[in-house]
Order: structure tokens, then C-alpha cells, then sequence
């Protein structure tokens, strides 16, 4: 059974069909990239996959279960995490915190606990600042830690925005243009980033991608899905 | 090269070793200079009386007592505070590196201990700073509770005073209705003695009655934001208002009077410390950092599975809370509560507190409520040009410092009260 599958899937804005017939099967651990001009209706995929927009035709089925109709925390706590074609970043928090507050699904103290600072609360921000750190310095970001989010390098901040969707603990990664704007080397690296993240954590992920060199030549993608 | 002798780098490098607790310490010794000799110096300098609020009534009332009251304000506070402080600092510096080996809540307490017993001492000459403190330290609270939404969440809401109406009364009529005769409410039905003890379940009640009707400004929030947003909480607030005016059973545009005196200093002073305590935790942990996670995007935030339904309801209804306790305080220190208190100018109060102080931080909140408190009360003797040097003061502060004075700071206990000797910084 594939981790997620969408069939028939259209959307219409208006008048205007931004989405027409999509098809799409993802298996588990599976990288697959979709290309497509500016205006193709990319990002629309993604939006209506992670629940922000609701398809006017069609089914996805995430583990074999219907998503349509969920809100975008609820998918997202099921286990499909995206990174954001502009940076959608938290620009008065930490980097720290932008990674710990995606684990707020996962959070067990409730609100009293946090009210009051029950030990309860203490040992679980505890334990998740040391996931997070672990997750910043996977994606090689752990010197910025404590800093604001607008004063680190843009391709820190990218890399931020990994980190962050890592830590909702997602079966299926959805990256939009993750190489957007980036030199050759930042290039590089995020491309060995997400092969680390593919590989030990065995992520399906699904990706937008306008540099077809990396998408095709260098045997990056399992499928390729276009128009 | 030698630096030029400067005064402020001699002031900096003489105090910068004195902590927290030293400082208390020399707040302990003025107010006893003040208890001692405070009444026969102020006969001496040609004052009627102790000046009550650190001499600026008196300096702005009559400018030919400028002298004599500054004098004062040098000889009893200034002088006694700086030196028992800087002298102290080598013992006040080894206690407070000691006391930070226990587990951090008994040497807060300790330091709140002292706190309090400065100001009590102080409020204690006279009736007006006991007013002028407790009113303050309940600024503090709603402060605070609107900087949970206008600063965590970044919502503009203006329903401050709605909330804080709906404790106030909702507290009002279950003392008067209880333990008090009263003309609307008839004679007490309980004893006045037992009240005391259940007066917190007054404010309790208050602050449930306020977080219910901030369920009007929530749910409208989750479709709403910004301009559109603000003028639905204007809205509550002035349908509060003229709802309380006229309902009759509750007195109407003449309001409740003949509150047993409940909302002494010991009493505002914990529910103050209560309220920085809980809203500090809350706002320190993830579940309320994603308040912020909402306001600055909360595309964002619903993508990394935070709940921005939930997490806006909990703001709203947390901040009302505070407010409504504040609310049942403010009705108890006045003793008396009508609807017209809780109108624009409060309005304009609180929204100034919160924008002065800074946003997104406790200390932000205290020392705009503090800072504007005071400064509304030293300010009283120049009538109509104390409404021209306040808003002209958070002019300047909006010029130079948009977000306020201490804006997105993190409250720490722990560097507050640590020591300063350069020896235990690393805690």
C-alpha cells in the first residue's frame, strides 16, 4: 500500500483550475521530485495535500486513510511535514524554539502543567531542547541555536525550516524549492542534508525542485512527476 | 591613554557589584530611616508632613519647597539605600550565592519576603501610598494579562475593561450578596468574618466570568484578525458597559458600594506575584511560545502542528482571566465599582502600560504599570498638563523605541537575584 496516494485530484480557485487530475503515489522511503513552469500549480499540490486548501475533486489517502477535510495541524501531526517555498519563519523566536515548538503535538503536560511548571513540564522541555539541539546539528545549524531567526544567513534559515519540519516526526517530508537562492555550495550542502535525512531516518520525501540538473542527472529522484 | 574622570563610569563600577538582595536591603534601611526619623526632618526642612511620594506632590504643588524636599527624598532614601547597599555587597553577594544552592523557589521567596516588607513599611505612613501601591500592583496584573494578547499573540484587542468590568462585578455580587448588607442585595446571608478566607474564590469567580465572555472575542478571532478584530473587542467592551448600566440588579449606572475591606496589601501583593508567577510559566513553555508562533505566522504554525484554534481560545480566555481577577481587586480596594470606570480611559491606561513598558515581555509589563502608575500620580498636581506630558512621553518612546521600553526580553528569575561579585555569575 502506498504511504500516500492521491487520485483525481482537482482544485479550482474561482474560475480558474489550478489543479486538474492529479495522480500521485508515494511509497514509504521513496524520494520523488515534480517539476513543472512557474504557475503550474506546484505549490497548490502541496497546500492541498497538507490541508491548507481543500480539493474540489478527488481523494488523498495518507497510510490508507482519508486526509481531505482535516486541518492542517491534524495531517501535520499524522506525519506529513513541509518546508515553505518564501521562508515561513517565527522572526521574534529562537532557532531553538522554532524547533521545539514542532513538537507542540507531541507535547503531554497540558495546560495546567504549564501554568504551573509541574516537573512534569520541566523534564519534557528538557527532553525536547535535546531533540531539537540533536536536529540542529544535524542540519548543521547548532552554533545558531540561541540566535533570532533574522540574523542568521538565508541558508541557515533554510535549514532552520528543515530542522523544524524534522522535528514533527513526519513520515513523509514535503519540501518546496529547498535549494531556492542558493550558491553552489549552500547548494551542495542541503543536497547532503536531505540525503542524510532520507537515509537515516527513512523519510519518503516529495519535493519541488526547479534545477533539473539535480532532480534527473544525478539519479536524485525515483520518479519524476511533471506535466 | 587615561579615560576623562566621568561620573557615571565611577557610579557603574562603585554599584555594579551590589545584587539584588543588596539592594532590597538598602530599600529596607530607607523605609526604617523614614519610620525613624522621616517626620521630625520633614519639621525640620519646613514641610508639613513627610512628603508621600518621594517629594514630587510637593515639589510640583508648591516649587518654593523644591529645596527642602529634595533634600528629603537625598537624606532618606537615596543616601541610606546606596550605602547600606554598596557597603553590604560582600555579604549580601555570599548569601545570595548560597541561597542559590537551594532549589530556586526558596530564595525567591526570600527576596519576595523582603520585597514586601519594603513595601509595607512604606505604604504604612500613609493611607495614599497604600492606595497608590495596591492600585499599581493590580495595574501590574492587567498589564500583564494584555500583554498576553496584544504582545504574545499580537492580536490588538481592546476589551481590557469589558473584562476586568465582568470580574469586578461578578466578584462584587458574591461578596455583597454574601457577606455584607447592602442596599441592592439585602443583608448578609453569611458571616462577614468567614469572608476573608473566601475571597479568593470571589476573584476566582471573577476571573471565570470575564475568561467566559472573552469566549465573544475568541471565537470571532478565528476568522478575524488585526483592525477588524480590535473593533469587535471595542464593541465588547462597550457592550458590557451599557449592558452593566442598565441592569438594574446590579445597581445600574450607580454601581455597588459598601465592600468590606478584603484587598489589603498582603492580599494584592500575592495575587500580583501569583499572576507574574503563572503568566511567566506559561508564556516561558512551548504550549504558550506558540502563542507567538501564531503571530508571526500562523500559516507556519498550523503546518508544525500547533492547534491555533486552541492555542487562540487559551489567550483570550487567560488573559480575561487575569484581567477579571485584577478587575474583582480594583472593585475591592475602591470598595465601591460603577460601569462608567471601565470605559475608554481605561482603556487608553492599560493599552499605554503595555506599549510604554514593551511588548512580549514580563518586564516589560511591570515596569510600564509601574513606571505610568507612579508617573499619573507624581503628575497629579499639574491637572490638565499631566494628559499632555504622558502622551507626549509615549510619543517619544513610540519614536525611539517602537516596541516599547523592555520589549521581547525573557523574564529570568535566576539573573535577577544572582550574585554580582564576579565569583558564581555562571549559575
Amino acid at each position: 500500500m502506498a504511504l500516500l496516494k492521491v487520485t483525481d485530484m482537482s482544485h479550482d480557485f474561482g474560475g480558474l483550475r489550478a489543479v486538474n487530475n492529479y495522480h500521485l503515489e508515494i511509497e514509504s522511503g521513496e524520494i520523488c521530485g515534480l517539476i513543472g513552469p512557474n504557475g503550474a500549480g506546484k505549490t497548490t499540490i502541496f497546500n492541498l495535500i497538507t490541508g491548507i486548501h481543500r480539493p474540489t475533486e478527488g481523494a488523498i489517502l495518507f497510510e490508507g486513510q482519508s486526509i481531505v477535510g482535516l486541518q492542517p495541524y491534524e495531517i501535520a501531526a499524522r506525519g506529513i511535514s513541509r518546508t515553505f517555498q518564501n521562508l515561513r519563519l517565527w522572526r521574534h523566536m529562537t532557532v531553538l524554539d522554532h524547533v521545539k515548538m514542532a513538537r507542540y503535538s507531541k507535547l503531554g503536560y497540558g495546560l495546567v502543567g504549564a501554568l504551573f511548571g509541574s516537573g512534569r513540564c520541566r523534564r519534557q522541555e528538557a527532553a525536547i531542547e535535546e531533540k531539537a539541539r540533536g536536529l540542529l546539528d544535524m542540519v548543521g545549524n547548532g552554533r545558531f541555536a540561541q540566535q533570532m531567526v533574522p540574523n542568521i544567513p538565508y541558508s541557515a534559515q533554510r535549514r532552520v525550516e528543515m530542522a523544524r519540519a524534522l522535528a514533527t516526526e513526519p513520515k513523509i517530508l514535503l519540501l518546496d524549492e529547498p535549494t531556492a537562492g542558493m550558491n553552489p555550495e549552500e547548494l551542495a550542502q542541503m543536497m547532503r542534508i536531505i540525503r542524510t535525512v532520507h537515509r537515516t531516518l527513512g523519510l519518503a520525501i516529495f519535493l519541488i525542485e526547479h534545477r533539473l540538473k539535480m532532480v534527473m542527472e544525478r539519479r536524485w529522484c525515483d520518479a519524476v512527476d511533471g506535466k | 591613554m587615561q579615560r576623562p574622570f566621568r561620573f557615571a563610569d565611577v557610579m557603574r563600577s562603585t554599584f555594579s557589584q551590589v545584587p539584588f538582595l543588596g539592594w532590597l536591603l538598602g530599600g529596607l534601611a530607607a523605609v526604617t530611616v523614614e519610620h525613624l526619623v522621616g517626620f521630625q526632618l520633614a519639621g525640620l526642612l519646613g514641610m508639613p508632613r513627610v512628603p508621600v511620594l518621594f517629594g514630587c506632590v510637593v515639589m510640583l504643588k508648591k516649587p518654593l519647597l523644591i529645596p527642602a524636599a529634595a533634600t528629603f527624598v537625598l537624606l532618606v532614601y537615596v543616601v541610606p539605600a546606596c550605602v547600606v547597599a554598596r557597603v553590604s555587597a560582600p555579604i549580601t553577594n555570599r548569601i545570595a550565592s548560597r541561597l542559590l544552592r537551594f532549589p530556586v523557589v526558596l530564595p525567591v521567596l526570600f527576596h519576595l519576603a523582603l520585597l514586601y516588607g519594603i513595601l509595607e513599611m512604606w505604604s504604612d505612613l500613609s493611607a495614599y501610598r497604600d492606595l497608590t501601591l495596591r492600585l499599581t500592583l493590580i495595574s501590574v496584573m492587567l498589564t500583564l494579562s494584555l500583554n498576553v494578547i496584544n504582545g504574545y499573540m499580537g492580536e490588538f484587542s481592546c476589551s481590557h475593561p469589558g473584562f476586568m468590568a465582568l470580574g469586578a462585578y461578578a466578584a462584587s455580587v458574591f461578596t455583597l450578596g454574601l457577606f455584607a448588607n447592602d442596599r441592592v442585595f439585602g443583608p448578609a446571608v453569611l458571616p462577614p468574618a468567614l469572608g476573608s478566607f473566601v475571597f479568593p474564590f470571589g476573584l476566582f469567580l471573577g476571573g471565570g466570568v470575564a475568561a467566559l465572555g472573552a469566549l465573544a472575542i475568541a471565537v470571532p478571532s478565528f476568522r478575524t484578525r488585526g483592525d477588524y478584530l480590535a473593533i469587535i473587542s471595542l464593541a465588547f467592551m462597550f457592550i458590557v458597559k451599557s449592558a452593566i448600566e442598565n441592569l438594574e440588579v446590579v445597581g445600574g449606572p450607580r454601581g455597588l458600594s459598601s465592600h468590606p475591606n478584603w484587598a489589603t496589601l498582603p492580599a494584592v501583593f500575592f495575587w500580583t506575584v501569583a499572576c507574574v508567577w503563572v503568566i511567566h510559566n506559561f508564556v516561558s513553555s512551548t504550549l504558550g511560545k506558540a502563542l507567538n508562533a501564531v503571530r508571526d505566522d500562523e500559516m507556519a504554525a498550523e503546518a508544525m502542528t500547533v492547534n491555533t484554534r486552541k492555542t487562540k481560545v487559551v489567550a483570550f480566555l487567560f488573559g480575561a482571566f487575569w484581567a477579571g481577577v485584577a478587575g474583582g481587586l480594583f472593585a475591592h480596594v475602591l470598595r465601591y465599582v460603577n460601569p462608567g470606570t471601565f470605559g475608554l480611559q481605561k482603556l487608553a491606561e492599560v493599552l499605554a502600560m503595555v506599549y510604554f513598558g514593551g511588548l512580549n515581555s514580563v518586564y516589560g509589563s511591570i515596569v510600564g504599570a509601574v513606571s505610568l502608575s507612579l508617573l499619573g500620580e507624581a503628575l497629579r498636581p499639574l491637572e490638565i498638563f499631566k494628559w499632555i506630558i504622558i502622551p507626549l512621553l509615549l510619543i517619544l518612546v513610540m519614536i525611539y523605541r517602537p516596541t516599547g521600553l523592555i520589549a521581547f526580553r525573557d523574564f529570568d528569575v535566576k539573573r535577577i537575584i544572582r550574585p554580582r561579585d564576579g565569583k558564581g555569575e555562571q549559575v
